[in-house]
């Protein structure tokens, strides 16, 4: 016996009405391939080029809770914007960030990267200066490596000192993708 | 593989899928099609709403069906004869839950209910409550009524 659809859909409709959502995603197509998309209460929680949710959703509810849900509404606003983004309509993101259970220098860093403006590149070691930390590059690195919200915490801008391109949780492809569509390649 | 405390809660998500189509299914058994869908909606709304206070990830199918059953009663419409609230059947073949199911047997259906998701599932008063439509002291109360009405049974 299967669920409707339309029964499945009134459900998850009627979770977030009723703020019963500690967290709610879905997958967003793009042209860097499809992106799980995570939002909660307090804004973008998580982007990642992994789409099979098993692992995010545990993920996501160590992060905010156990009420995990699918929900498409959630995260329409970030869907918007990043089709817009793709679309080269947008330089700058305007969506609130959640980054809680970050530990305070990486929260640090991620302020210090979302000021890379668009269609430019800098380095690790110049970021690790800009957070009072001048030695700390691969420290840096590893910020970038694991940051969660990729694309919009724009960490495909950040490359190695003599100008390769390093590394990229999504793969040196999508960073080679992204830079490209800003015009920085 | 018996482990009866610190089994981690599944993200809702996994929780909502792996139990959705059973809940279906009970449903329109007792309500029909069309208005199984409603009741499908307030029982999983009645899970996401208690689901951040549950104490732990056991027990999580016994515990929707009772709730899937309190609200079919709720939309007025009697169980099957001899329904009961609770779901008694043992998941994992173990015969712990089907020993208290035969011991509560008789107990008017809320306090057998709250009875054997207390003492035999271990769920908390809240979670019980979201299964049986009530507040948590309402649980707590039921299953202590429910336990003194055991104890003058077998003295």
């Amino acid at each position: 016996m299967t669920l409707s659809p339309d029964v499945d859909r009134r459900f998850r409709e009627a979770a977030v009405t009723l703020g019963l959502v500690d967290m709610g995603f879905d997958v967003v197509e793009s042209p860097v391939g499809e992106l799980f998309v995570a939002v909660s209460d307090r804004g973008l929680a998580a982007i990642s080029y992994d789409t099979v949710p098993d692992l995010q959703l545990e993920r996501l509810a160590r992060i905010a809770g156990p009420c995990v849900l699918r929900s498409p509404r959630t995260v329409d606003v970030a869907r918007r914007e990043l089709d817009e983004y793709f679309e080269g309509k947008r330089r700058a993101f305007d969506l609130t960030l959640d980054l809680r259970a970050l530990p305070p220098f990486t929260v640090t860093v991620l302020h210090e990267l979302a000021r890379v403006p668009y269609g430019e590149t800098t380095t690790y070691g110049a970021l690790a200066s800009r957070v009072g930390r001048p030695r700390a590059a691969r420290a840096v690195g590893t910020v970038m490596n694991r940051n969660r919200i990729p694309i919009v915490l724009p960490c495909h801008r950040v490359v190695g000192a003599g100008g390769d391109l390093v590394g990229y949780g999504g793969g040196l492809e999508r960073k080679t993708a992204l830079l490209t569509l800003e015009g920085a390649l | 593989m018996v482990m009866m405390h610190g089994v981690a809660i599944p993200p809702f998500e996994r929780f909502y899928e792996q139990h959705r189509a059973e809940v279906l299914r009970l449903l329109r058994r007792q309500l029909g099609a069309e208005r199984a869908e409603d009741a499908f909606q307030e029982t999983f709304l009645r899970a996401l709403q208690a689901y951040r206070r549950i104490e732990h990830g056991e027990h999580l199918r016994a515990w929707v069906l009772t709730i899937a059953r309190n609200v079919a009663i709720d939309m007025g419409r009697r169980t099957r004869p001899g329904g009961e609230l609770v779901e008694t059947a043992a998941e994992d073949g173990t015969s712990a839950y089907a020993e208290l199911a035969h011991l509560t047997d008789g107990l008017p259906a809320k306090e057998r209910a709250a009875v054997v998701l207390r003492y035999g599932y271990d769920l908390s008063y809240d979670q019980i409550a979201a299964a049986l439509g009530s507040s948590p002291g309402a649980a707590r109360q039921a299953a202590s009524t429910g336990v003194r009405r055991l104890r003058r049974r077998t003295s």
